[in-house]
């Protein structure tokens, strides 16, 4: 595992770089109940659509602090969410505070958070939505659905992929012909017509958690496509090598020929394949959200925080901080995209 | 050549056939009865329905009613919709010229701008401006077009320089001509947020495919025969490297109806994608079948015209 680190930062910097912000931004989301400054669903009624909080390290008298400092903020204007900093007040930004109450992982109860204000500031990095809810702690809760659905959903679509392709390339013949022809339908439909048909055939209002799981259902089945295509061609070239040749005359059963020697041969190239379609999954769920379809209110996700300023023009101009989670979509899937690329320079130069 | 058209145009059949069937299965799909809802809903006349249970035989076994489907869509009847009270095909037709408009228009602008800069790029691999362009592609094929979309239309509400949504202003026209005019403006925005969401992949394709045309062995030949660069690349390079551009030009084609489903529903442009949503969020089972249906058409109307374009770009294809 080192070793591969080290071959992958030595040959091709950006994607090693890559892989380091994906894994932060795991790392992150998986510790979201500590970094998070509020809880995805707190609304601060006084601060609707609030832009994000500066943080001074120098006062009004000109006067330094070593520890940066926020002032209090109250609206000038209900109407037009205009907002002006009291610079009466002082509150200092400190690490480790008592902040709002949270469980960790939902059962473990901690009263901690990595930073946050003092008394009665509040600090909101990245602004506030228009309920007054902090954008930067429903980024962090919310990466927790965009991210994950990527992961679970390549998983599903990888098993299907892997399995049906493989069958489809060793056995040939009616089954490979069956198969590859319901592949080439699946594939012939552009995939947003084909999600949202999918996703029409469920009621619209069923609850979050069932919501989730839909989404992951739908994706992989439109997923399974391109990997079993894929796998198959693979499958198709190997199943003539001499080693499984040598396989059968030892008298291996033909499921442990496809599950040790011909599937495992794949796997250099569908790792890649695997980290260039992740985007794809994080992409879906977020469309599905963006449109209203996926992770309903007050569950966030990348895609439904985007969801306000769609058609909405006021809030859209007024407030252009609640787009900040589609740097979020961009960021992740770039970094995607440089690793895959980057996977298979490192496994397959000859591809390049 | 007319054979060879001919073969690939039977070729699509059973795909068609395919098409229609996974596209009823998924409606079949949806849980409850369909029939007995219909008959619940008080806003449809029981004239409607009765119309509705003869040509789509709907108390009739499952099978039995995928043809009374499939015959209906052939004569062009496909259904009632539930929520306009007006005929799916009416309300298609609406829309479909909207997206084809939308994307061809993108189409036509991502090719003749990722072309040269591929070719470009191609010339100048390994220098300063191949690397800054390939780095501007990734940043784009990244960029997902909804949010291209957003950026766009976040940057023309607050300078109002082109329209934003639906495809007129609210002036009377004087001629055919403004009001064409007019169409192309309230175009742009959709159509420039899904040209930056194309660029950067067919970019990326044709720099490769210029490449591996100039490591070719003829290549070589002709410049030890002594012909100028600009004849080496275009007239030998250029059209080696432009064939598989063609093949993919069906593949595209499925990225960009896909990604036009999404900017038509963040820009406002009245399309195919706005449609099946309306149809899916008041659950307008006919709408969505429909919708998915002709947008599966429109994939392999673009794979056959890409089929015959190869045909006429490439002899070796035409006489297999």
């Amino acid at each position: 595992m080192r070793s591969f680190f080290y071959k992958l930062r030595r040959k091709n910097i950006v994607a090693f770089i890559s892989l380091v912000i994906i894994i932060l931004l795991y790392v992150f989301s998986f510790l979201t109940d500590f970094i998070a400054p509020y809880p995805f669903d707190k609304q601060f009624r006084d601060f609707s659509l609030s832009p994000p909080t500066r943080i001074h390290f120098i006062d009004e008298n000109r006067k330094f602090h070593i520890i940066p400092f926020v002032y209090g903020i109250q609206s000038t204007n209900l109407l037009t969410n205009k907002y002006e900093e009291d610079k009466s007040k002082i509150y200092q930004v400190k690490f480790f505070v008592n902040g709002e109450k949270r469980k960790i992982l939902g059962f473990i109860p901690f009263n901690y958070c990595l930073f946050g204000t003092e008394g009665d500031g509040k600090i909101f990095l990245f602004g506030t939505d228009i309920h007054g809810r902090d954008v930067f702690s429903r980024i962090l809760y919310g990466s927790r659905i965009s991210l994950s659905i990527g992961l679970i959903g390549v998983s599903i679509s990888f098993v299907l992929g892997l399995l049906l392709g493989g069958i489809s390339g060793y056995f040939g013949g009616k089954v490979d012909n069956f198969l590859m022809r319901l592949v080439e339908i699946i594939m012939m439909f552009p995939s947003f017509y084909l999600l949202l048909a999918l996703r029409g055939t469920f009621p619209t209002d069923i609850s979050t958690v069932k919501i989730y799981f839909l989404i992951v259902i739908i994706l992989s089945f439109i997923g399974w496509a391109s990997l079993a295509r894929i796998i198959r061609g693979m499958v198709l070239s190997i199943k003539e090598e001499e080693f499984i040749l040598s396989a059968r005359a030892l008298g291996l059963s033909t499921f442990r020929i496809i599950t040790k020697h011909i599937i495992p041969n794949t796997f250099s190239y569908t790792i890649t394949a695997i980290t260039l379609s992740i985007p794809g999954y994080i992409l879906g769920e977020s469309a599905l959200s963006l449109i209203g379809l996926g992770i309903q209110e007050p569950f966030p996700s990348w895609g439904n925080m985007l969801s306000v300023s769609i058609g909405n023009l006021k809030i859209l101009t007024s407030a252009p901080w609640m787009l900040i989670p589609g740097f979020f979509i961009f960021l992740t899937i770039i970094c995607f995209n440089f690793l895959g690329d980057g996977l298979r320079d490192l496994m397959d130069p000859g591809l390049k | 050549m007319k054979k060879y058209i001919l073969r690939r145009l039977l070729q699509f059949i059973p795909l068609i056939i395919g098409m229609t069937l996974i596209s009823f299965i998924i409606i079949q799909l949806a849980p409850g009865d369909y029939f007995s809802k219909l008959k619940m809903n008080p806003e449809i006349s029981p004239q409607t329905i009765e119309q509705m249970r003869r040509s789509f035989g709907l108390d009739k076994p499952v099978i039995v009613q995928y043809f009374y489907w499939l015959k209906n869509i052939l004569t062009f009847n496909l259904g009632t919709s539930f929520s306009y009270h007006i005929p799916v095909s009416f309300l298609i037709k609406q829309k479909l010229k909207n997206t084809i408009a939308l994307s061809i228009f993108s189409m036509f602008l991502t090719w003749i701008i990722a072309i040269p800069l591929g070719i470009f790029a191609a010339i100048k691999n390994g220098r300063w401006q191949e690397k800054l362009f390939s780095f501007i592609a990734y940043i784009g094929i990244s960029l997902p077009s909804f949010f291209i979309a957003m950026l766009l239309v976040f940057l023309f509400a607050k300078y109002p320089v082109l329209p934003i949504g639906g495809t007129r202003s609210i002036f009377v026209y004087r001629s055919t001509f403004e009001m064409f005019g007019d169409y192309l403006r309230h175009l742009l925005v959709p159509g420039i947020a899904l040209t930056l969401a194309g660029i950067g992949s067919l970019y990326r394709l044709m720099k490769n495919n210029f490449l591996s045309a100039l490591n070719s062995p003829y290549i070589i030949t002709a410049r030890s025969k002594g012909l100028p660069e600009y004849k080496v690349y275009y007239k030998h390079a250029l059209r080696n490297a432009i064939n598989p551009m063609i093949t993919i030009f069906g593949y595209e084609l499925s990225g960009i109806l896909s990604g036009a489903g999404l900017v038509e529903i963040v820009t406002g442009w009245p399309g195919m994608g706005q449609l099946i949503l309306e149809g899916v969020l008041s659950q307008d089972l006919y709408l969505v079948m429909a919708s998915l249906l002709i947008s599966g058409l429109l994939l392999i109307a673009g794979n056959l015209i890409a089929d015959i374009l190869i045909a006429f770009a490439d002899p070796r294809v035409r006489l297999r």
